[in-house]
């Protein structure tokens, strides 16, 4: 489960002084659904995840993730929490086995279960006619199944994704849409931020709409279609947003 | 738990420094190479060309010695002369290589004259090879000529020979092979030491800070559990590995380069400049660098960090090798020697330190405080590098 509880971020910027990336945010994400962060680019999307996966540190508030106080506890976190963007790109030297062995590790894995659980993630995922190529030689398929099995290796209970399709082409940004269902399958814990309605359309059972670093609306997408008497995802969102947009949050 | 994950970062990183071409090429091939090349490579084209000049015959201008037939005669006679006489201008027949030399004859000479001491005046090119050893051989000429003729006005005086010469000079060294060392070479060691020890530093310290970031894998690792504290001690020991390697290899190789040319001269001349240096001071110099090496890439780890790119962390390390390269060469300058106040003085002290243990002298006190004051400093840059992993601000910095 994640709880995040009046988090927010603010930046220094010598140009533009004091930025406020996220103000105040709070939602809850239950074990077995899967959360969606609904925002334009530069909304606060990646920040807030940012802070979920304890990569940035909150200026103010806190989170709970599995149990743990992501201020407090910030390792304890990390190694409850699977992480995956589009930024977190793999090792180009290292083959797509030591890659997901090194991940293993890092989370304290001893090398049986290592073993065994790579064995059983490169099965799943068909990866063992390239695992023991190098990353930079991989295909962008090849590599999201790599980064997969990187956030799998130790079997987190939450998995944080950072709008996981950005720039795939689709049958790679397939094999990452029925990762997340089988995450939620499973019955872990899932957030992840987009600006694409067909992906929350599809994936999402409870969004939030994020615009200039503040929650503006949140629910199931059926409430969210009773509440602004409209049907179509991207038009509840362009409700949501119109009053705010242009608005600065201090 | 915490040693697990250090090792678990440095096994990884050292795997892919041994798989990227460019961190072998400085780190391991070039040390090994840059000295054979600079000493055997560079000697060997040296000693081609002397030998080259040696073996060439010197075209050669006479001026005057119409009255002296004899000594012109002599000149003429000379193996490795060829006296041409050419009616332009001897400065210009010089200056443009047409001639090697020249060689003015005063009035007088053969005759026995000499009441006026007029020199035997030799025209050369300064700086060109051929031209001062043609010069030599005229001079060489002259001295034999002369040595012949003050014997057989001493014979005519019924004199000895030693009467122009009642005694010898002799220079003789009084102190051992190890000291003439440590101020013959003794400067250059160390110097590589330090310059080697940054240089090898330089590019895993830039690849695994800027180059993490350009290639987007410092938010996969960062996603991580692992304490920033632990990821950067890894790194760190890394960059270090990289640095003493590059600096055992770089003296490996000038020791092996050295001994290779004293076998070759000892071979060739039968004669050869014995330096001896011993195992135990390599040693010493090495354990006096470790903590340099350790500041070394700690601090290029942090200046690294704050690129955006492997470009922009060019641009900020370049500039380092100045303020490394300046201490260091101060310390090589005649007349600067260890004092408790530069004993403070990074860079140049471990510098001026080596010198002396490479010389086989052992100031403990000097051992002791440079040392430590350079632990202390190494110890700063590691502090430093690892609160600069944990600024938001310098890790995502666009």
């Amino acid at each position: 489960m994640i709880d995040a509880r009046s988090l927010s971020k603010r930046f220094f910027d010598k140009k533009r002084g004091q930025i406020c990336a996220v103000e105040n945010v709070s939602f809850t994400c239950q074990p077995g659904s899967i959360y969606g962060l609904l925002g334009a680019n530069g909304a606060g999307k990646t920040t807030t995840l940012r802070m979920l996966a304890t990569i940035l540190e909150p200026s103010d508030g806190t989170a709970l993730v599995f149990g743990h106080d992501i201020v407090e506890h910030p390792e304890r976190v990390r190694s409850s929490v699977g992480f995956l963007s589009t930024a977190t790109a793999l090792y180009p030297r290292l083959t797509a086995q030591e890659m997901v062995e090194y991940f293993g590790r890092l989370n304290g894995l001893d090398e049986a279960t290592l073993k065994k659980r790579i064995d059983d993630i490169f099965n799943r995922l068909d990866m063992n006619s390239f695992r023991d190529r190098r990353c930079d030689k991989l295909s962008t398929g090849m590599k999201q199944k790599t980064s997969i099995a990187r956030t799998l290796v130790h079997d987190p209970p939450v998995m944080i994704f950072d709008e996981p399709t950005l720039g795939l082409d689709i049958m790679a940004a397939r094999t990452i849409v029925a990762f997340i269902r089988e995450c939620r399958q499973a019955g872990k814990t899932v957030i992840l931020s987009t600006h694409v309605m067909s992906e929350v359309e599809k994936l999402c059972d409870v969004i939030g709409i994020i615009h200039n670093g503040a929650l503006l609306a949140e629910g199931t997408p059926t409430q969210l279609r009773e509440k602004y008497q409209e049907k179509d995802l991207e038009e509840i969102f362009v409700k949501v947003v119109s009053p705010h947009v242009g608005a600065e949050v201090s | 738990m915490s040693a697990r994950n250090i090792g678990i970062v440095y096994r990884k990183e050292l795997l892919e420094a041994l798989r990227d071409r460019r961190t072998l090429i400085s780190t391991i091939l070039v040390p090994i190479l840059l000295f054979p090349i600079l000493t055997v490579g560079v000697g060997y084209v040296v000693a081609g060309l002397i030998e080259e000049a040696d073996r060439e015959p010197a075209r050669i201008m006479i001026l005057g010695g119409t009255d002296s037939p004899a000594v012109v005669s002599g000149l003429v006679k000379s193996k490795n002369l060829i006296v041409v006489s050419e009616p332009a201008n001897y400065v210009d027949l010089i200056s443009n290589k047409k001639i090697r030399a020249a060689v003015e004859i005063p009035p007088g000479l053969q005759s026995g004259g000499g009441t006026d001491y007029s020199p035997v005046k030799i025209y050369m090119y300064s700086g060109d090879l051929k031209s001062t050893t043609a010069a030599k051989r005229i001079e060489d000429f002259f001295n034999d000529y002369r040595e012949n003729l003050a014997r057989d006005r001493l014979t005519a005086q019924k004199l000895p020979a030693s009467f122009l010469k009642p005694f010898d000079i002799k220079q003789q060294n009084v102190v051992s092979e190890e000291k003439v060392a440590g101020e013959t070479v003794g400067g250059i060691i160390p110097y590589l030491v330090i310059i080697m020890c940054l240089t090898g530093a330089m590019y895993p310290a830039m690849d695994l800070t800027a180059g993490e970031k350009e290639r987007a894998t410092m938010e996969t690792i960062l996603s991580s559990p692992i304490s920033r504290t632990h990821l950067v001690l890894g790194k760190f020991l890394l960059v270090l590995t990289a640095s003493l390697v590059t600096a055992a290899l770089s003296v490996t190789s000038m020791g092996v380069s050295s001994w290779v040319i004293q076998h070759l001269q000892e071979q060739t001349s039968g004669s050869a400049m014995h330096i001896k240096i011993g195992l135990g001071a390599v040693l010493s110099v090495f354990l006096v660098a470790l903590p340099l090496a350790v500041m070394f890439s700690a601090a290029l780890l942090t200046i690294a960090l704050f690129a955006k790119s492997y470009k922009e962390a060019q641009s900020y390390i370049s500039p380092l090798m100045i303020v490394v390269i300046v201490p260091a060469i101060a310390a090589m300058l005649p007349g600067v020697e260890l004092t408790p106040r530069l004993s403070l003085v990074p860079i140049l002290n471990v510098s001026l330190l080596c010198k002396d243990l490479i010389a086989g002298t052992y100031h403990w006190n000097s051992i002791a405080l440079i040392f430590l004051s350079t632990c202390v400093y190494g110890g700063v840059a590691i502090f430093i590098a690892v609160k600069m992993f944990h600024r938001e601000s310098v890790l995502f910095r666009s």
